[in-house]
C-alpha cells in the first residue's frame, strides 16, 4: 500500500525541484519586469517605495528618438546578418555536400567560434580592428591602401559588427544545412539526376525546396539569436560611435545601469520580449503547419 | 559502392576551398594566441608581426597569484584574475551539475509518466529560448537585492544559471530518454528496484551521450556569461568575462595581457569542441533538423 502511494508521488518528486528553480529563477522574474514595467523606479529605491505611472514608460519610449534608433539599428543589423549568413551557409552546405574526407574536421572547427565566449570573441574582433596594430589596417597599409576607421566611423562600425557576427554564426547555418541536406531522400536526388538535372537545377529545384522546412527554422532561430547579440557589440564598439551600434539589448542595459532608469529599461524589455514573442510563436506555427502538412500527404499517398 | 569510390576523388578545389574556410575560422584565434605570446613591444612595433620571441610573461601577469614562484617581471602581483578563474571554475562547475540532476529528474518524469505533452515542452523550451539576458537583467536584480538578498553572492548567480539553462537541458535529454527501451526499466522493476533505483542505474547510464551535450552547452553558458554576472557579483564573486571587460574601459590596453585573459577563458570551451564535436553538434541541431 505504501509503495503504491510512493509511486503515484513519484513524478512530482522527480518534477518538483526543477519546477521550483524555474517558478523562482525564470517565472517570478519575467512576472516581476512586467510589473516593473509599469513603475518609475531607480535602483535606489525599493520595489514598493517607486510611484505607479502606468503605461507612461511605454508611451515615453516612442517619443525617445535614442530608442527608436536603437530599434532601427537592431532591426537592421539582425536582417543584414541573417541574410548574409544564410546565403553563405547554405552556398557552402551545397557545395561541400558531397564524399570529402576531412568534413567532419571542418565541422568541428566550424563550430569554436560558437563555443568560445562572446566576450573573446568581442576582444578578438576589436584587436583585430585596432587603428594601429590590427591586422586589417596592418595589411591595407602594406599594400599601400589608406586605413579604414573600422570602429570609429559610424558607418562602418555597423559594416564592421556584421563582419564580425558573419563570421561566428555562418557556420551554425552550415552545419544544419549540411544536416539537412544529408538527411534528404537518396531515391528523389537520384530520380533527378538519371533525368537529367545538372548540378543548379538539383540545388534550386530538389534541395531548396526539400529543405525548405529546415531553412525557415534555422532563419527565425537565427533572427532570434541576433536579436539576443549583446556582448560581441558591447566589447567591440559599446553601442559607439554615437548610437550607431547600440542596439535595444545594449540600450536596456545602459538605460538600466548608467541612466538608473529600471521602469524604463523593463519597458524596453517587454518590447523587445514581444518582437521575440512574435518570431517564436511563428515559427511553432509553421511546424504545425508542416507537420500537419505532412501527415495530410502522407494520408493521401496511403489512400491512393 | 562503385560510385562511393569515384565521389571520394574530388578535385582539388574543394580542398582549396576547404583549406581558405578553416584558415578563416581559426585565424582569429590563432592571432589571439600569438598575440598572447608578445611582450606589448613587440604588438606595438611596425615591423612584421610574425618575427617575435614568444614569451609566457603574459600568462605570468595573469596567473600571478596561483603560481608556484614568483615571476621576475611582475613588481606588483594583481589577485583580481586568479580569484576571477576560481570563481568561475566554481560557478559554471556548481551550476552544471545541478542543471543536470534537475534537468535528468524532470525529463525522465516527464517521458515516462506522461506529465505533458512534448508539444507543451517543445513551447515552452522554445520561449525560454527566446528570452535575452538583456530582458532578465532588471528583474533579476531587483528581486536578487531586494527579496532574496542574493546579490553579490555564489548562490544567487547559480540559482540564474541554473534556471536559464533548465529548460533547454529537460528538453534534449528528454529526446533521449524516450529512446531508451521501456523493457529495460521493466525487466529492472521485476527484480524488485524502486524509481529511484531505475532512474539512477538503468536510465541514466543509458543516456550518456545526452547528458554529455547537456552538460557542455550548460557549462558554456555559465562560463562566458557576461551581463547577469556583471549586475549581480561583487569584487570578489566576479567571474573572468567581467573582468576582461573592466580592465578594456582604460585607454591604454595592455593587448598582450589582456588576450592571454581571453585565451584562458577560451581554452575550457575549445577542449570540448575537440573531445566531444559530435554531442555538440547534436545538441545544435536538435532543434532544427528533426523536433
Amino acid at each position: 500500500m505504501k509503495s503504491a502511494s510512493l509511486n503515484k508521488m513519484t513524478p512530482y518528486f522527480f518534477i518538483a525541484p526543477a519546477g521550483v528553480v524555474l517558478a523562482l529563477g525564470l517565472l517570478y522574474p519575467i512576472a516581476y519586469m512586467v510589473y516593473a514595467s509599469f513603475l518609475d523606479w531607480n535602483p535606489s529605491q525599493l520595489i514598493g517605495e517607486a510611484d505607479w505611472v502606468g503605461f507612461k514608460n511605454y508611451s515615453n519610449l516612442w517619443v525617445d528618438e535614442a530608442f527608436k534608433e536603437s530599434m532601427w539599428v537592431t532591426l537592421k543589423f539582425a536582417f543584414i546578418v541573417v541574410s548574409i549568413e544564410i546565403v553563405i551557409g547554405l552556398g557552402l552546405a551545397l557545395l561541400l555536400d558531397r564524399n570529402i574526407r576531412g568534413i567532419s574536421a571542418l565541422r568541428t572547427i566550424f563550430i569554436l567560434p560558437m563555443m568560445i565566449a562572446p566576450i573573446v570573441v568581442g576582444l578578438m574582433w576589436r584587436y583585430m580592428y585596432h587603428p594601429s596594430v590590427g591586422i586589417f589596417n596592418r595589411t591595407l597599409k602594406d599594400l599601400g591602401f589608406e586605413s579604414i576607421p573600422w570602429l570609429s566611423d559610424s558607418t562602418w562600425s555597423l559594416v564592421s559588427i556584421i563582419i564580425a557576427d558573419v563570421w561566428q554564426w555562418t557556420p551554425f547555418i552550415f552545419i544544419l544545412c549540411l544536416a539537412a541536406l544529408q538527411s534528404l531522400p537518396r531515391s528523389t536526388l537520384e530520380a533527378a539526376r538519371i533525368d537529367g538535372a545538372n548540378a543548379w537545377q538539383q540545388a534550386l529545384y530538389i534541395k531548396i525546396p526539400l529543405m525548405m522546412p529546415v531553412l525557415i527554422v534555422t532563419l527565425l532561430l537565427r533572427l532570434i539569436d541576433a536579436f539576443k547579440v549583446l556582448e560581441v557589440i558591447l566589447v567591440m564598439t559599446n553601442g559607439g560611435p554615437g548610437l550607431s551600434t547600440e542596439i535595444m539589448a545594449l540600450r536596456i542595459s545602459r538605460t538600466a545601469s548608467e541612466f538608473r532608469e529600471l521602469g524604463a529599461a523593463a519597458a524596453m524589455s517587454n518590447y523587445l520580449l514581444m518582437m521575440l514573442l512574435l518570431l517564436t510563436i511563428s515559427m511553432f506555427l509553421y511546424n504545425k503547419f508542416v507537420e500537419q502538412r505532412r501527415q495530410k500527404m502522407l494520408a493521401l499517398a496511403e489512400g491512393g | 559502392m562503385m560510385k562511393n569510390a569515384s565521389e571520394s576523388r574530388q578535385s582539388p578545389a574543394f580542398y582549396a576551398l576547404m583549406v581558405a574556410l578553416v584558415i578563416m575560422s581559426v585565424g582569429p584565434i590563432i592571432l589571439m594566441l600569438t598575440t598572447s605570446l608578445k611582450l606589448n613591444v613587440d604588438v606595438m612595433s611596425d615591423t612584421s608581426s610574425l618575427l617575435f620571441t614568444p614569451t609566457l610573461k603574459n600568462y605570468e601577469t595573469v596567473l600571478c597569484d596561483v603560481l608556484w614562484y614568483a615571476p621576475e617581471h611582475v613588481d606588483y602581483c594583481n589577485p583580481t584574475f586568479s580569484r576571477a578563474l576560481g570563481n568561475s571554475i566554481f560557478i559554471a562547475l556548481v551550476s552544471t551539475a545541478i542543471t543536470l540532476i534537475l534537468g535528468c529528474m524532470a525529463a525522465y518524469a516527464l517521458v515516462r509518466f506522461k506529465f505533458m505533452g512534448r508539444g507543451a515542452i517543445s513551447l515552452t523550451t522554445l520561449m525560454m529560448r527566446m528570452v535575452p539576458p538583456a530582458v532578465l537583467l532588471v528583474p533579476v536584480f531587483g528581486i536578487w537585492t531586494f527579496s532574496y538578498g542574493l546579490d553579490g553572492t555564489f548562490t544567487g548567480i547559480i540559482l540564474v544559471y541554473v534556471a536559464m539553462n533548465l529548460p533547454f537541458v529537460i528538453w534534449i535529454l528528454q529526446s533521449f530518454i524516450v529512446q531508451v527501451p521501456i523493457q529495460l526499466e521493466e525487466a529492472a522493476k521485476m527484480d524488485g528496484a524502486n524509481p529511484l533505483q531505475i532512474f539512477f542505474l538503468v536510465v541514466l547510464p543509458v543516456i550518456k551521450p545526452g547528458l554529455a551535450a547537456a552538460a557542455i552547452f550548460t557549462f558554456r553558458i555559465a562560463w562566458n556569461e557576461f551581463l547577469l554576472a556583471n549586475a549581480l557579483l561583487d569584487r570578489n564573486t566576479r567571474t573572468v568575462p567581467v573582468t576582461i571587460v573592466n580592465s578594456l574601459t582604460e585607454y591604454d590596453i595592455d593587448w598582450g595581457v589582456i588576450m592571454a585573459t581571453g585565451m584562458l577563458l577560451a581554452i575550457p570551451p575549445i577542449i570540448f569542441t575537440f573531445i566531444a564535436s559530435k554531442q555538440i553538434i547534436t545538441g545544435m541541431t536538435a532543434g532544427a533538423v528533426k523536433g
